[in-house]
């Protein structure tokens, strides 16, 4: 083993609660996950045998397939509408806004350092039946009877989701595009590049990097979202995270349910990798 | 005509993000809106002015055990992650070993780990461990996810101190904790404090690692979800949720207020960016 330098050393120390804390916490209970998915449970007897039928149960059940292509369709389809939302807005603080930036951003974070859980019972109550939505429209006689397409189904899962991610959308974004040097584009404006052209071929690659940061930061979480296909998806909406929290508590099948919780990570992981390098590819050197 | 092109862009601009701001402030602004709102159901049209539905909240006795359990919860889970988080920013900030990288990034893991896969890691390992839950298992599950905010934060706070000071004060013979109590940790009270409310208000907020890790004492968000079921009890849900935006905003601005009084007192620019990720 190399020896270490003192400096080295005294950042290790210095680092060693924090990562010892993560190592016990973290890394530990994630092993336990996976080597859980390789055993069997019946009723409260574990059964410590490697087994890979949980694997084959979570890869070829119809239930199981249907619900984790819906909760993949519902975060690419959230992921994809989150950014293209966000990035006018990056773009308009990043260019737009001189002064008075960091009142903008403080005024996009505001809602959602309110309770998650409360924001998306919040859109069940404004798209309800009776809702708020219904009503105000009813009211102003705009419809005549309440609109049912807009609650418990997948559209409402994605409204939702687009709603509580979109933060965590902009910031990446506009983060990148303020470190665009902006002689960059006075030179392609010099050179005679028209506004779209400059912004295909210069602001937009080299903002790159955030927009790939702001899509694995909306998809990585919201294919595991539960809170939210619980409350508006209606069965028709139901997630991933629902199925795994079913076979932890009322199906007691702890096993499945780590096979499904680690599929779901592996399927996810992929996904995020193969958006890293497609970002990668795009971005970075302007063209 | 450039010019004209770029007025017209800008003024959509304009319009779009004011339209993109009303939408997200949408369901934020109907909580005060029908917490004080005279009717049991939550639609338009609105019917008259109330504070009923506060009047209840004060004399629920289950919604003030929640409140003791989450207030007890999320001043352990602040002090806890953001003592981890000041060693790790510390470390991460002035020194470097080889896989330094790698060993952050894996403390950072849980920012974009979905909560529930951390909730069900943790809830397999205590199982496995034969432990009861208890608040102090939430405890464990928020420290781990908040500890990586508290890094952020106070990353930008040591990056922005001169170590020339903490040489300058070791030169003339304080000892190391001197040094620390009277040189680095004035100069990093602001990142320590804007650290300790944001993780105080994440914990607060968090939800699903409560669900799946709490015994029988319930935390506030864990109370509210119990509470959704009832129709009848959604106006006094909107009057609790508009209590705790209201105490989220001013903790944000508190923690807003000392994190740029941190960056003014390093003397660098008032970055709009640092801290908010």
């Amino acid at each position: 083993m190399p020896r270490l330098s003192q400096e080295s050393r005294q950042g290790l120390t210095l680092l060693s609660p924090t990562l010892a804390y993560a190592l016990v916490m973290l890394a530990a209970p994630l092993a336990m996950v996976v080597m859980f998915s390789f055993w069997t449970q019946d009723y409260l007897d574990l059964d410590k045998t490697f087994t890979l039928a949980n694997y084959r149960e979570a890869w070829t059940q119809p239930i199981f397939q249907v619900l984790m292509w819906r909760s993949l369709k519902i975060s690419l389809i959230v992921t994809t509408t989150t950014v293209i939302l966000a990035f006018p807005i990056a773009y308009y603080l990043s260019f737009h806004v001189r002064s008075r930036k960091a009142l903008w951003l403080f005024l996009i974070t505001v809602p959602f350092w309110t309770s998650y859980l409360l924001r998306v019972f919040l859109w069940k109550v404004i798209l309800g039946y009776n809702g708020v939505l219904n009503s105000a429209l009813m009211n102003l006689g705009i419809i005549d009877e309440p609109l049912t397409f807009i609650l418990y189904n997948a559209n409402a899962v994605v409204l939702t989701l687009a709603h509580a991610w979109a933060p965590f959308a902009i910031l990446p974004i506009f983060i990148a595009l303020e470190k665009i040097d902006r002689s960059l584009l006075e030179a392609a404006e010099d050179l005679g590049d028209g506004p779209l052209r400059r912004f295909w071929r210069i602001t937009l690659p080299l903002a790159m990097p955030g927009v790939v940061a702001a899509t694995l930061i909306v998809l990585i979480p919201t294919v595991g979202d539960y809170i939210t296909p619980k409350l508006v998806g209606g069965t028709d909406g139901l997630m991933v995270a629902n199925m795994i929290q079913i076979q932890f508590g009322k199906a007691n099948n702890a096993p499945l349910g780590a096979a499904l919780a680690v599929s779901s990570m592996i399927v996810v992981a992929t996904i995020s990798i193969g958006i890293y390098f497609a970002g990668k590819k795009f971005g970075g050197k302007v063209k | 005509m450039r010019g004209i092109g770029k007025f017209i862009s800008s003024k959509w601009l304009v319009v779009y993000a004011v339209a993109y701001m009303l939408f997200l402030y949408a369901p934020v602004i109907l909580l005060p809106l029908f917490a004080f709102n005279d009717a049991t159901i939550v639609a338009f049209p609105l019917s008259g002015f109330t504070t009923k539905w506060f009047d209840l909240l004060w004399t629920t006795d289950a919604l003030h055990g929640a409140v003791r359990n989450s207030a007890f919860v999320a001043l352990s889970t602040a002090t806890i992650s953001t003592l981890l988080g000041a060693c790790a920013a510390r470390s991460a900030a002035n020194y470097s070993f080889p896989g330094q990288k790698g060993v952050m990034g894996f403390i950072m893991l849980p920012l974009v780990l979905p909560e529930i896969i951390v909730a069900v890691a943790l809830l397999v390992m205590l199982m496995q461990l034969g432990m009861s839950l208890s608040l102090w298992t939430v405890i464990a599950g928020h420290v781990l996810i908040c500890t990586p905010f508290s890094i952020a934060i106070l990353s930008s706070a040591f990056a922005g101190m001169e170590s020339s000071l903490e040489e300058a004060s070791l030169d003339l013979g304080e000892t190391r904790w001197g040094t620390f109590r009277r040189v680095t940790l004035p100069l990093i009270m602001p990142g320590v404090i804007s650290s300790l409310l944001i993780t105080f208000t994440i914990s607060l907020d968090e939800f699903i690692i409560s669900f799946f890790l709490t015994g029988t004492d319930v935390t506030l968000p864990v109370y509210i979800w119990s509470q959704l079921r009832f129709p009848s009890k959604l106006p006094s849900v909107m009057a609790l949720g508009t209590i705790l935006l209201a105490v989220s905003v001013a903790l944000l601005i508190v923690a807003e207020v000392f994190r740029r009084r941190a960056t003014r007192r390093q003397g660098m620019d008032a970055g709009s960016t640092q801290g908010l990720v």
